[in-house]
């Protein structure tokens, strides 16, 4: 990274410009308008990472809203990155909703393409597989967008802006996606675009991980982006082999689910024992991701998202080392 | 061409219970080829109206025809004469959404339903089978991308593909999707251009699109009437 000024001021920024090892962490919000959900879990996890990602309509589904949730953390002290995907909103919307968030104090904004409506939390739910998507621009002219208005002050459609939104843009990367080839140039492309980090999708094959990073690292693109390997926590076997079979550019190696299955084997027929089992061995599986993506060369932090489990996250960055965090920056905005 | 498929006969039934006197008129074009709405398809569903009716007792007389094409004039205008000299009460059109409204303005007060679904302009990549290869966007890309559209093959339609949800070739919304910008990968390695795609597509112009209002295209030489060169239309 650049030794110059700050672009966004946001505190990921500064400790990712400071050389410290950056974590972020996955909040979701609920999906009705219980805005002591997003509190509750922002008291819980204050102080815990630089920065908390604030999901957008996650896998296809309506939730409180990124800008709304990310306001909401705001108050309780925690520095939101607000995600804003291009499956919801046109480019008007896209701008008005960057504008805003920069109005309200929000530093962070990752841009993503976001689930197809079709998804419905993976047949979970119902969501709205009817809906009609825009994607009117996709993830990577969003960055091109958010750079423009930050750095350039022009509108995506060339009207200037007076005030500029200082957000730090980040995007996200599937290291492991196929077509696996395209995956380092694609990720160039962000970079090229403006993302100054970006957050990967899970990783839990750090040898095909580590290959694809040497290919990153050739092309120095971790010079010029700070790249934070995502870390989801696997609570229990079934959702270590659904992310496995279902997750696209999820690879989950044989020997991590042969240990889920032993330690669920190991309680017999007791059902809760065989839980914590599994719960505690999700958590050292983490724990030791999180230590191996770190020696990772061109591994700048990590993204944990711990889906519905937030709970559980200030034990794993304890064990895992990560706490405390670097200063909080003073005085804010 | 335009791909098209047939309504389920109760839904097309229910719009059509009411009147005396229909007229089932087909396409030979595109919804011929697609087996959607052609000659044949009219008498199948002539046929299942005819059973149909007969069943509850109702009188109806069913006529049959099909043209060349619904969406020219010198083929639908004399549609439209024995539609309005035989007293039909009702037009069931089997050409695709282009021959509807076609005939809908061009029949004063006869009503025009819709007997099938209009669904995209495809290909037969096997016999039975039409996928969707262009959206008709207007403003072909197709250059840049292998010669493989990523607004119409991905289901997000995505101009710097592809996203994180391409798996194994697929599309993230089913195993049974084609990824378009798999395809597109996959071509352009074997073209040897790959590179290209670590170039930026900026957003597009979607005014071309449907986005931009009702489109039309207009050749001056033919509407103005004139016998000059035959230049190519600007």
């Amino acid at each position: 990274m650049e030794t110059a000024l700050l672009k966004s001021g946001s505190n990921l920024e500064r400790v990712i410009q400071d050389g410290h090892f950056a974590v972020t962490v996955e909040i979701g919000p609920p999906m009705d308008c219980n805005e002591e959900i997003v509190l509750e879990k922002a008291r819980l996890l204050k102080g815990l990472a630089d920065a908390f990602n604030i999901t957008d309509n996650q896998t296809g589904v309506v939730r409180l809203s990124s800008i709304a949730s990310a306001a909401l953390i705001i108050g309780e002290g925690l520095e939101p990155v607000m995600q804003m995907t291009c499956r919801d909103r046109n480019r008007l919307a896209i701008q008005a909703d960057i504008l805003g968030a920069a109005a309200l104090g929000i530093r962070n904004c990752l841009c993503i393409a976001g689930d197809h409506q079709s998804f419905g939390a993976a047949g979970r739910l119902k969501g709205h597989p009817g809906a009609k998507n825009v994607y009117d621009i996709d993830s990577i002219q969003l960055v091109a967008a958010l750079k423009g208005m930050r750095d350039d002050g022009v509108q995506q459609g060339g009207d200037p802006l007076d005030k500029k939104p200082p957000i730090f843009i980040g995007a996200a990367w599937t290291p492991l996606g196929d077509p696996i080839e395209i995956r380092p140039l694609r990720l160039k492309k962000k970079v090229d675009a403006g993302a100054d980090f970006i957050q990967t999708q899970g990783v839990f094959d750090i040898d095909r991980f580590r290959d694809q990073m040497k290919i990153i690292v050739d092309m120095g693109l971790h010079e010029r982006t700070a790249i934070l390997a995502g870390i989801i926590v696997p609570k229990n076997l079934g959702m270590l082999k659904y992310m496995n079979s279902s997750v696209a550019g999820v690879s989950v190696p044989d020997d991590m689910v042969k240990r889920m299955e032993q330690a669920r084997a190991a309680a017999g027929d007791d059902k809760k024992k065989a839980r914590e089992n599994q719960a505690e061995e999700g958590i050292k599986i983490t724990v030791e991701l999180i230590e191996q993506v770190r020696e990772i060369p061109g591994i700048s932090g990590v993204h944990i998202q711990a889906i519905e489990w937030e709970h559980r996250v200030p034990e794993i960055l304890k064990r895992a080392g990560l706490v405390p965090r670097p200063g909080q920056p003073k005085g804010g905005e | 061409m335009i791909v098209a498929e047939r309504k389920p006969l109760g839904e097309i039934k229910s719009f059509v219970e009411n009147y005396k006197k229909l007229l089932i008129v087909g396409c030979g074009t595109c919804a011929t080829v697609c087996l959607a709405g052609g000659e044949a398809e009219v008498k199948v569903v002539a046929s299942g109206l005819r059973i149909g009716f007969l069943r509850e007792d109702k009188e109806v007389e069913i006529l049959e025809d099909c043209v060349t094409r619904q969406c020219e004039p010198e083929f639908v205008e004399p549609l439209v004469d024995r539609i309005s000299n035989n007293g039909v009460e009702a037009v069931l059109s089997l050409g695709c959404g282009v021959g509807v409204n076609f005939l809908a303005d061009r029949l004063g007060s006869t009503p025009v339903f819709p007997g099938v679904n209009t669904e995209f302009f495809g290909a037969a990549v096997e016999p039975g089978v039409w996928v969707e290869m262009c959206a008709g966007c207007g403003n072909c890309i197709l250059h840049l991308t292998g010669g493989i559209c990523p607004i119409a093959r991905c289901s997000k339609s995505i101009l710097n593909g592809p996203c994180g949800g391409s798996q194994d070739g697929k599309c993230e919304i089913s195993p049974d999707v084609d990824c378009g910008w798999n395809l597109i990968v996959e071509r352009m390695k074997k073209m040897g251009t790959l590179e290209r795609l670590g170039e930026l597509i900026p957003p597009r112009d979607w005014s071309t699109s449907r986005h931009g209002g009702p489109r039309r295209v207009i050749h001056e030489e033919l509407v103005s009437g004139s016998q000059g060169d035959e230049e190519a239309a600007g």
